[in-house]
Parts: structure tokens; sequence; C-alpha cells
């Protein structure tokens, strides 16, 4: 993999045996068969054994819980790594860490966190994360998912939640609702949801041109009866959600430079190949212009992301700083998936290629996790002090 | 058992080398290091051979300046108990200086087994192993695909031109690995974290005198480049004879 930058030096010694495990693992176990299960449209459940026992889930969450209490530059480049491989297979290990591990460490008890945390790292159960509504995406203050307490402590659970990674496959969905019919995101609290709870039902969507190789569902909850203690005791208002999304989105940033890296180097190895009016394509400069863009942009991501983790293990990121990096990385990724797809030619449009599969899973990519639109206003917030939003 | 594995840092085999200004040497600007592919497989085969036959301690060994202990500490992270640096500045190219420091080290050792792997990509010269079990006075299998211990005794197969060859040997032995005996398995997380914490020893090495040095080193000439003498089974007899008569193949 080329290291145009040095940026190794930047990295430790452990930063770079974690990646170094990582990549061997995407290309032992991914890269095989993705293109296959992006076409059928499965997601390849049999490697999440291996991926568990190489200790990609919460890999950043303490070791006491069975994780590998690894710093978050090592965790980012976890993301690289997997998602050179497939967004959907990153998008998994995302959902997993960062949106159903993360909430349950954050904001669960000590008996949740014990009972959850060492299963879930082991991948013995998976969970999703449901916060994103039919009708409200961009905007989760509205959400109209609803829990009440009833006179003997436990909870009425009752809504939809849609664009929800792993619904169909995890054992636990975490689930952010509204409380006691208080329409304010204030009232919003955590639930760990039992997948096999009476009342709760997730469907495929189905039909999707994008993340093909990842379970994407519809849950329903119609008179969910839920235990007192599926409460996240530390849960509080819409900021908990927005907590976790900014720990995925962090490693999503990180995740879209290793999308771009694949591209990149299939370009790469492409253009010295394909060989037209008699010599290889790379040789033209049409091409070696874009192979020059590519690999900047992929060089500033990569700075981008790793100063972000750098802060974040300092304890000093901002949400802002992760808007700025999740922003620029996928719409640089994107932009380097298409452009790769177009220097392979129309053998660019196979799927035995991978630049048009990262191109239409980064289009999602682009989309979830706070779309690239909303970013910019928030970004547009921090930069004038203007709220776009109201 | 008691297992020791000699290895040693090389460069990535896929990197793009040139040849420092000395002119006897690759210029390490920029490339990246790691184990030995072979000797990645003889950590592996040793690790497998503990894990079968119970109870036993793996030692990795590996003579160099302070940038080995990394290769050490991923060895460690595959699953090897402790490791031993031989620290010199740099590692001679004379293979008999560097197995005189290893068998200095590793003849009060105890071990039943010490593997080698079959050379190291960078200098291929195959020596340190042998001469290893030269100086210890013990049995040397080299270039061994398969590996069996048991009862005290080794089996051994070894590849040769368009056949292969079954060895017995009795322990304590020094074996060098060859490629396609086992894959390396890559380090869990949680085995990196926790290799920070086995114990690396450093000492300085007892290294030999150092009796042959490269005196220059030079790339291979370019190749020339390909020739498209036609397309389809049309353009085969023509091949064939310019395999014949130029190329000299057939």
């Amino acid at each position: 993999m080329l290291d145009f930058f040095n940026i190794d030096s930047l990295l430790s010694e452990e930063e770079r045996a974690v990646r170094a495990s990582v990549r061997a693992f995407v290309d032992e176990h991914v890269l095989p068969v993705i293109g296959a299960c992006y076409v059928e449209g499965r997601f390849p459940r049999e490697i999440v054994p291996a991926m568990a026992e190489l200790g990609v889930f919460g890999a950043n969450l303490p070791e006491q819980y069975g994780c590998a209490g690894l710093n978050n530059v090592a965790y980012g480049l976890i993301m690289q790594e997997l998602e050179r491989g497939d967004s959907g297979v990153r998008s998994f290990a995302s959902v997993q860490g960062a949106l159903a591990m993360y909430p349950i460490f954050a904001f669960g008890s000590e008996e949740q966190r014990t009972q959850y945390l060492p299963k879930m790292a082991a991948g013995e159960i998976i969970g999703c994360f449901g916060l994103t509504e039919p009708d409200y995406g961009s905007n989760p203050a509205g959400m109209i998912t609803m829990a009440r307490e009833q006179s003997d402590g436990t909870w009425l659970l009752n809504g939809a939640k849609m664009w929800i990674t792993n619904g169909s496959t995890a054992q636990i969905a975490v689930v952010w609702a509204k409380t006691n019919g208080d329409p304010e995101d204030s009232s919003i609290r955590g639930f760990i949801v039992p997948t096999n709870t009476t009342g709760f039902k997730a469907k495929d969507q189905k039909g999707k041109l994008s993340l093909r190789a990842s379970d994407t569902s519809e849950l329903v909850f119609q008179d969910v009866c839920l235990p007192a203690t599926a409460i996240l005791p530390k849960s509080g208002g819409l900021k908990s959600p927005l907590m976790c999304l900014t720990q995925a989105r962090y490693g999503i940033s990180w995740g879209a430079v290793g999308a771009a890296m694949a591209c990149f180097e299939e370009a790469v190895s492409y253009s010295k190949q394909r060989v037209m009016f008699d010599r290889p394509i790379g040789g033209f400069q049409i091409q070696q212009e874009r192979l020059a863009d590519m690999l900047t942009e992929i060089v500033k991501g990569q700075l981008v992301s790793l100063h972000l983790g750098r802060l974040k293990d300092a304890g000093t990121f901002t949400p802002q700083q992760v808007s700025l990096a999740k922003r620029n990385n996928v719409s640089m990724a994107t932009d380097i998936a298409r452009e790769a797809r177009r220097l392979l030619g129309a053998n660019g449009i196979l799927a035995e290629y991978s630049s048009m599969r990262h191109m239409e899973n980064l289009e999602s990519v682009y989309t979830y996790e706070g779309t690239h639109d909303v970013h910019s206003l928030v970004l547009g917030q921090a930069v004038t002090g203007l709220n776009a939003f109201k | 058992m008691k297992i020791a594995v000699c290895i040693k840092r090389t460069p990535d085999s896929e990197s793009r080398f040139r040849i420092g200004s000395s002119g006897t040497a690759i210029d390490e600007a920029g490339l990246k290091f790691d184990i030995d592919d072979f000797a990645s497989y003889a950590v592996e085969v040793a690790l497998q051979l503990n894990e079968k036959q119970g109870p036993g301690e793996t030692v990795v060994y590996a003579v160099g300046p302070d940038s080995v202990q990394e290769t050490l500490r991923k060895a460690m992270s595959m699953g090897v108990d402790r490791a031993v640096q031989l620290k010199a500045d740099s590692v001679p190219y004379d293979g008999l200086a560097v197995a005189k420091a290893l068998a200095a080290e590793l003849k009060s050792g105890g071990y039943d087994v010490i593997l080698f792997g079959k050379h190291a990509f960078d200098t291929s010269g195959g020596i340190v192993g042998t001469a290893t079990a030269q100086l210890l006075g013990i049995a040397c299998v080299t270039a061994a695909s398969k590996l069996e211990i048991a009862n005290g005794r080794g089996t051994a197969r070894r590849e040769l031109e368009g056949a292969g060859e079954i060895v017995e040997f009795a322990l304590p032995a020094v074996i060098t690995i060859d490629e396609g005996i086992a894959r390396p398995r890559y380090p869990s997380l949680k085995n990196i974290m926790a290799a920070k914490k086995k114990p690396l020893e450093t000492k300085p090495a007892q290294l030999g005198p150092a009796r042959v040095r490269v005196k220059s080193m030079e790339l291979p000439p370019d190749r020339p480049p390909g020739r498209i003498i036609g397309e389809g089974v049309a353009a085969v007899p023509e091949l064939v004879r310019l395999l014949h008569t130029e190329a000299k193949v057939l």
C-alpha cells in the first residue's frame, strides 16, 4: 500500500501492527467473497466469527469488557482497512462497536455492561441502533417512537425505525424513543430491546442499489413490553444518540479513506497493465492527472482523520471537527471511486473490480450518519454562529 | 516442549529497491520492514507444535539493532511467550558471525527444537540455521515442508526437484522451514496489546568475526519490452518458432 507522505512515521508500532492484522484479515476473508456477496445482495455473515476473534468489535472500549482497549487512532485504522474491503463490512463493525456497544458502555448500568459487552465483543450478540424513522432522518428530534412506563415499572414501546443496519441480523437493538408522551427531544431515552421480544418485527429493505453486502432493515415495535432494566439509565435527551453518532462518524471518516485507497490502488494497477494505443494507459497524461488528484486527496484525508484521532485520544475533539472530517473524506472518496471507475473503462462496471461497488456504497455513506448537506450546515453554524436548522 | 525460533527483520518484498550510496547495500530510506516470510512460517510452526503437544515454551531470538524489537514483539503478538534481542549495530552479512552469536546464547537454553526460516528474503544465504546447528553439535534438517515431533524424535519432509524425501532425526535439532508448511496467523488486536507486556530481554550479541562482505551490488537489467507477434491461433506457429530459435526454451 502506497505511503507517499510517510504517514506511517506518525503512527506508533502498535497502531501499525493493528492495521497490518486487519489488512491481512480483509485480504483473506473479505476481498475473495465480497464481489459475489454484493451481487447476491447478502452480508457475508460467515466472516463475523473471524472478525470477533480478530477483536474489531468495540476495539476502543476497555479490556475489562472483553474488548481490545485500543486508542482511537488504532480504531480508525481498523475502520479504514475494513472499508478498503467494503463499506458494508465496515458499517457492520461501526454499528456493532460505536452504535450498539458504545451506548451500553456510555449510558448503561454496570450490570448491562457486563451482561452485553463481552458477548458483543465476541460476536455472540449482534446489535443494531434504532434512531432514524421513516419521516425523521436528518431531524431525529421529531421522532414519534414512544415508550411509556407502566405502573409496574415496565415499559411499553411503540413506533418504527428505518434504514437500520444489522436490523435483521441483530439479537438486540438499542432503540431511542421519546418517553411518557412528552414530545420534547429532552425526553428521549435509550432502551436495550432483545429482537425476539413479542411485538418486535424487522423487515429487510429490498431493492437497494448501494450497500448491497449489508443488512438494512425496517424495525416495527407494536406494544413491545420491556422490563424496567431495559432502559439505559444514563441516557438523557437527543444528545445521547448524537454522541453515539459522533463516535461512528469519526470511524466513517477513516473508513472512507480506506475505500478511496482501494479504488486508487486498483486504478494504479489497472493503468499500468491496460494497454491502449500500444502503451499502458498509465502513460497518458489524462490518467496521470486522475491518479495525481486521487493520491493528493487521499493523503489529505488520511492526515485529517489521523489528527482528529489524536484530538479524540487527547479528549479535545468536537462534533464539529468530526463533521468536517466525515464530510470531506466521504465526498473525496465518492469522487475518487467514480474517477477510478472511469479510468477502468468498460471493465470498471464489473463486480470483478471494486471501484464501482465502492462508488455505489459511498453514495449511502455520503447520506448516512449526517448527510453531506447537514454537515455543511453544522460547519456553517460553527463559522457564522447562525443556525440554519431553525 | 521448549522451542526457540530465530527470526530476521527484512524489507517488504513488494518494495521498489534502490542501491544505497555505498554501492554494497540497498537504500533503506522509505522501506517498510517486517518479520521475514520464512521466519514467520517458523514462528507459526513453533506455535502449532506447542498448541498440539500441550504446555511448553516458545522463545524468539533476533540479532540486530533496536529496530528488531518491533519484529520480536510481532512474534510475541502471534503467541510466542518471550523474546531475546541480541543487540548489534547491524546484522553482519557473514552468516557464520551471526550463527556464533546465536549458538552462544542458545547452547544453555535447553531447547528441544530450534527453528529458522529456510533463508531470509534479503540475503538468501541460508547459512545461519545450519551453521548454528553445527556450532551446537546437534542434528540439522534444512527446508522442511512438513514437521512432526513425537516421543523425542522428529520427522520432516523435504521437497526435492520432482520428488520429496522424509527424514527422521533425534532431538534436540535445528530445523529450517520452507514455505507452504503453515500459513502464519495474523495477531489478534488483544494479542497485539498483550505482547507489549511480555518479556523482551536485550543482551549484547557475541558476534563472530565477519569474514565475508559484499563487494558490490547491482540491480537486474531492465527487462526488454514484450513484443506482439500476432493474435489468436494464427500466431501460434510463429510463437513456437521464436520460442525455439530465439528464446531457446523449446
